[in-house]
C-alpha cells in the first residue's frame, strides 16, 4: 500500500502530460476525440436483427441523410462518418458495442441509439466518458425528467407521456362521458403511455373502466380484449408495439366490438394500419397523434419538405420511402446535423452538448422541414424536451387525416 | 523435476492457455479486456451445459433462464442490500444450483425430449416473470450496477507489470472472470475423470445398463442439473456485474439456444470445448454482422443478406457444416486432426503400446 501513493502519482503525471500534449496541437479550431480536418466520426446501436429488426431501416435512412449532406459540402468541410452496429435489442450487447465504439473506434457521440432498456444500460458509462448520448430513439419520459443527473443524454421524440396527455385532453373535450378500456403492453413503454394517460384525465380518471396488460411476446391479447368489452367500456385505448397492435384491432372487429379506437403513434404508422384493415380490422374513425408528415398523405406531395426527404431517401437502397421509420430518421439526422453546424469552429462534446440540450431552435423560418409545419425543435436551459407538440390524426378512407391544430404539451411533465 | 518431465503434453498445452489468456489484458485494451471476460463467461456457463449435455446426455434449452438469476441475484444482493459484488458470485452460483437442483427432481423424471420442451418453457416465461414483481425486480426498469474496482494492490500491481495506468474496471472484471472459470473448469476435469464423472456417462450411453450396475440414475441426473445450473449461475452473476446492467431483455429466449449450440459447436464431452464455445458464441454475432461489411471483395448481394439476417444466417451455415465435417465440434476437430498429424508422422498408433487411440466420443 505504501508504494501506491508513488506510482499513482506518476501515472498521473502521465496521463496530464499526455492531456496536454492533446490540447497544445490543437490549433485555431476546438475539436474533441472522433474530428478530423475532413470527418466526423459518430456511432449508434440498434436492432437489426431479432424481434425489433423492423427498426433497423431507420439508422439507413439517418445514414441516407448524412450521405445527402456529405454530398453538398459536408459540415463545414467535415464528412460525417456514421458506425451501425446490431444489438438485436438486447441490453447486455448494447454494453460491449458501446465501449467498442467510444473506446476502440473513437466516436465523437452516439446518435440515436434504439430502445429504452438497451439505451438506459450505457446511459451511465457514457456519462462517465462525458461522450454525448444524442437524440435517443425511445420516447421514455426519463430521458428529458433525469437530464439533472444525466446530462449527456438526451431524447428527441415527443415522451409518451405527453401524446398520451394528447388523448385525455381529447377525451375531456370531445367525449366526457366515455367508459374507457386500456390495453397496454407490460414494459416501460406502456406503462409510460397509461401514466400520461391517467395524469392527463386528472379527476376524470374513474372514466377509465379497466386497463389490461399483455407481454409484447404474447401471440394473443384476444382474452384481455373480451374482459375489456365485458366491463362495459366503449372505448377502447392500444398501447403497444406494431405487431400485437395489428392483431388487437383485428381481434376488436373479430368480438363484434365496434368501440371508439384510440392507438398510439408508433403503431399508428399507414403501413400498419392497412395491414390491420386486411387482417379484417373496422378501424374506420380510429384516433392517433403525429409529428412528422406522413409520406403516404396526398397533401405533402408537392411539399418542399416532402420532396427533400423523396431526394434523401434515394440515397438508401434497401429503404421504402412511404414507410413512416424512413422520415424519422431522416428527421432527426436534419437535426443533428443542425447542431453540428451550430458549433461551427468550436467543435467540442461539451459544447455540441450545450447547443443540444438548451439552444436548439428549429422554428419558423429554421423548422424542421420533415415535421408537420409548427411543430418546433427545441430546449432551453430548464427544457429538455426537444418536441412537445402533436396533432390529432384520424384515420378515414384508409389514410391518416389531421384533425384540429397543433396540440402543445410543453412544461406539462415535470 | 521427475513430475515436470514425465508431464503428459496436454498439461503443457493447459498450462500455455492459463499463461496466455492471464496475461491477455497487458497486451490488449481495456474495452479488448471486457470482451474477451464476456468470452469465458459464455465459457463458464458452456462449462455447465456441457456437463449436462455432453456427459450426462440430457438437453436444456433453458440455461438463459438460470443466468437470469443468476443475474438478477448479484443485482438485488448488490443494489438493495449493499453486498460485496465479489461474495455474490458464489451466492448466485449457489441459489441457482439449488433451484436448479429443485427444478430437476420432476424435470429428470421426463424422457430427452419432454426435458428439453420443459426447459424451453423455463427460458420462454422467465422474462415475464422477473418483471412482476417490481419491487424486488424494477420489474422493465431492469437495474443498474456501478462498475466494479480492482482493490488498490491489484490495480498497482498491474501498473507496475505494463508500467501504463492503473488498472480499469472492465480489466478487474476480466481477472474475476478468469479466475473464475480456471476453478470452475478445474471443478469440472475433476468431476468427469472420477466416480460421478463415470456414472454420468454411464447414464449416457446406455441408461438400463448404467442402472444394472447400481448407478443411481434420478440421483447423479438431478445432480448434474444442478451442477449445470450452478456453473449457469455464477455466469449469469459475472454476466450482470460486466454489463452493469440487468433487464429482462438481457435474457431473451434465444440466449439459450445461443448457449446450446455454442456447446455443441465447441465440443460435447470435453473440457476444452466449452472454450472455443465460448469464443465462437461472442465473436459469432459481431463477426458477422461486423466484419462482413468490410470486406471489399464479397458482393454486394451476398453482404446483405448477411446484415439482414446476421447471425442466424451464418449460425445455421456453421452449424450444419460443423455437424458434417466436425461431429465431436471444434475441440473433436482438433484432436482429431493432431491425431492424424501425429499418425502421418510416426506410423499409425501409440508409440509405446502400438494402439490407436479411441474415439473420444466413445471412451
Amino acid at each position: 500500500m505504501t508504494r501506491t501513493g508513488p506510482r499513482m502519482a506518476a501515472a498521473a503525471a502521465f496521463l496530464v502530460f499526455i492531456a496536454a500534449c492533446g490540447s497544445s496541437s490543437g490549433g485555431t479550431v476546438a475539436t474533441d476525440v472522433g474530428i478530423t480536418s475532413d470527418q466526423i466520426l459518430l456511432g449508434n446501436t440498434i436492432a437489426q436483427t431479432g424481434a425489433a429488426a423492423s427498426y433497423a431501416t431507420i439508422a439507413n435512412a439517418e445514414n441516407a441523410y448524412f450521405t445527402y449532406v456529405n454530398s453538398n459540402g459536408g459540415i463545414n468541410g467535415r464528412k460525417i462518418k456514421f458506425v451501425i452496429l446490431d444489438d438485436a435489442y438486447n441490453p447486455a450487447q448494447t454494453v460491449p458495442l458501446t465501449k467498442q465504439l467510444v473506446e476502440q473506434n473513437q466516436v465523437f457521440a452516439m446518435f440515436s441509439g434504439l430502445g429504452t432498456q438497451a439505451q438506459v444500460s450505457v446511459r451511465d458509462y457514457l456519462n462517465g466518458q462525458r461522450v454525448p448520448q444524442l437524440f435517443v430513439a425511445t420516447g421514455a419520459t426519463t430521458w428529458g425528467l433525469d437530464f439533472g443527473s444525466h446530462g449527456w443524454s438526451l431524447s428527441w421524440q415527443p415522451p409518451y407521456q405527453g401524446e398520451s396527455r394528447i388523448y385525455a385532453k381529447d377525451i375531456l373535450d370531445n367525449h366526457k362521458d366515455a367508459k374507457i378500456g386500456v390495453l397496454y403492453q407490460n414494459d416501460d413503454y406502456g406503462q409510460d403511455y397509461v401514466k400520461g394517460l391517467t395524469d392527463g384525465l386528472g379527476s376524470s380518471t374513474s372514466l377509465i373502466v379497466d386497463k389490461e396488460s399483455y407481454d409484447a411476446t404474447a401471440t394473443s391479447v384476444a382474452s384481455q380484449l373480451a374482459k375489456i368489452k365485458a366491463s362495459g367500456a366503449d372505448t377502447l385505448f392500444v398501447f403497444g408495439i406494431p405487431g400485437p397492435t395489428i392483431k388487437a384491432l383485428a381481434t376488436v372487429t373479430a368480438l363484434g366490438w365496434a368501440p371508439r379506437i384510440y392507438v398510439n403513434s408508433v403503431s399508428a404508422v399507414a403501413t400498419y394500419m392497412k395491414i390491420a384493415e386486411k387482417s379484417g380490422a373496422k378501424i374506420d374513425g380510429a384516433i392517433s397523434v403525429g409529428y412528422i408528415k406522413d409520406p403516404t398523405d396526398p397533401q405533402w406531395a408537392n411539399d418542399a419538405g416532402m420532396k427533400l426527404y423523396r431526394q434523401v431517401i434515394a440515397n438508401c437502397a434497401n429503404c421504402d420511402a412511404n414507410n413512416g421509420f424512413n422520415i424519422y430518421g431522416v428527421a432527426v439526422a436534419y437535426t443533428m446535423v443542425d447542431i453540428l453546424k451550430q458549433a461551427g469552429t468550436n467543435l467540442t462534446r461539451a459544447n455540441v452538448m450545450k447547443i443540444a440540450s438548451s439552444q436548439l431552435n428549429e422554428s419558423g423560418s429554421t423548422a424542421n422541414p420533415f415535421l408537420l409545419p409548427g411543430v418546433t425543435v427545441s430546449t432551453t436551459s430548464s427544457d429538455h424536451f426537444p418536441i412537445m407538440q402533436e396533432q390529432v390524426i384520424q384515420w378515414t378512407a384508409e389514410a391518416w387525416h389531421l384533425q384540429g391544430s397543433i396540440i402543445n404539451e410543453r412544461g406539462t411533465i415535470k | 523435476m521427475r513430475f515436470l518431465s514425465q508431464a503428459p503434453r496436454r498439461y503443457w498445452l493447459v498450462a500455455l492457455v492459463v499463461i496466455v489468456f492471464a496475461g491477455l489484458p497487458t497486451q490488449v485494451t481495456s474495452f479488448q479486456s471486457l470482451e474477451w471476460a464476456e468470452v469465458l463467461i459464455f465459457a463458464i456457463v458452456i462449462m455447465g451445459l456441457n456437463l449436462l449435455v455432453g456427459y450426462s446426455g440430457q438437453i436444456s434449452l433453458g440455461h438463459g433462464a438460470f443466468m437470469a438469476v443468476g443475474a438478477y441475484t448479484t443485482a438485488i444482493l448488490v443494489h438493495r442490500y449493499h453486498m460485496d459484488y465479489l461474495a455474490t458470485i458464489p451466492i448466485a452460483g449457489l441459489l441457482t444450483g439449488l433451484l436448479g437442483f429443485v427444478l430437476g427432481i420432476p424435470a429428470l423424471r421426463l424422457s430427452p425430449l419432454y426435458l428439453a420442451l420443459a426447459t424451453f418453457a423455463l427460458a420462454v416465461v422467465t422474462p415475464s416473470l422477473i418483471k412482476r414483481p417490481e419491487n424486488l425486480t424494477q420489474g422493465v426498469q431492469g437495474i443498474l450496477l456501478p462498475p466494479p474496482q480492482p482493490p488498490d494492490w491489484v490495480s498497482s500491481m498491474f501498473a507496475s507489470v505494463t508500467s501504463g495506468p492503473a488498472m480499469t474496471s472492465d480489466q478487474w472484471l476480466y481477472y474475476v472472470s478468469f479466475i473464475v472459470a480456471v476453478i470452475l473448469f478445474w471443478v469440472a476435469w475433476n468431476i468427469v475423470r472420477r466416480r460421478p464423472g463415470r456414472a454420468l456417462m454411464a447414464i449416457r450411453d446406455g441408461e438400463v445398463a448404467a442402472a444394472a450396475s447400481g448407478v443411481n440414475i434420478a440421483g447423479y441426473k438431478t445432480l448434474a442439473f444442478g451442477l449445470s445450473a450452478f456453473y449457469a449461475g455464477v455466469a449469469g452473476s459475472l454476466y450482470g456485474l460486466a454489463s452493469g446492467y440487468v433487464s429482462p431483455d438481457s435474457f431473451p429466449v434465444a440466449l439459450s439456444f445461443t448457449l446450446l449450440v455454442g456447446a455443441v459447436i465447441g465440443g460435447l464431452g470435453s473440457i476444452a470445448g466449452p472454450l472455443f464455445g465460448g469464443i465462437f458464441t461472442f465473436w459469432l454475432p459481431i463477426m458477422s454482422s461486423q466484419f462482413v461489411q468490410t470486406q471489399d471483395w464479397i458482393p454486394d448481394q451476398v453482404a446483405s443478406v448477411f446484415k439482414n439476417a446476421g447471425p442466424a444466417v451464418t449460425y445455421g451455415a456453421l452449424l450444419i457444416l460443423i455437424m458434417i465435417f466436425a461431429p465431436n465440434g471444434l475441440a473433436g476437430l482438433i484432436l482429431s486432426g493432431y491425431t492424424r498429424l501425429r499418425s502421418r508422422l510416426r506410423g499409425v498408433g501409440e508409440r509405446t503400446t502400438g494402439q490407436v487411440p479411441p474415439d473420444p466420443q466413445t471412451v
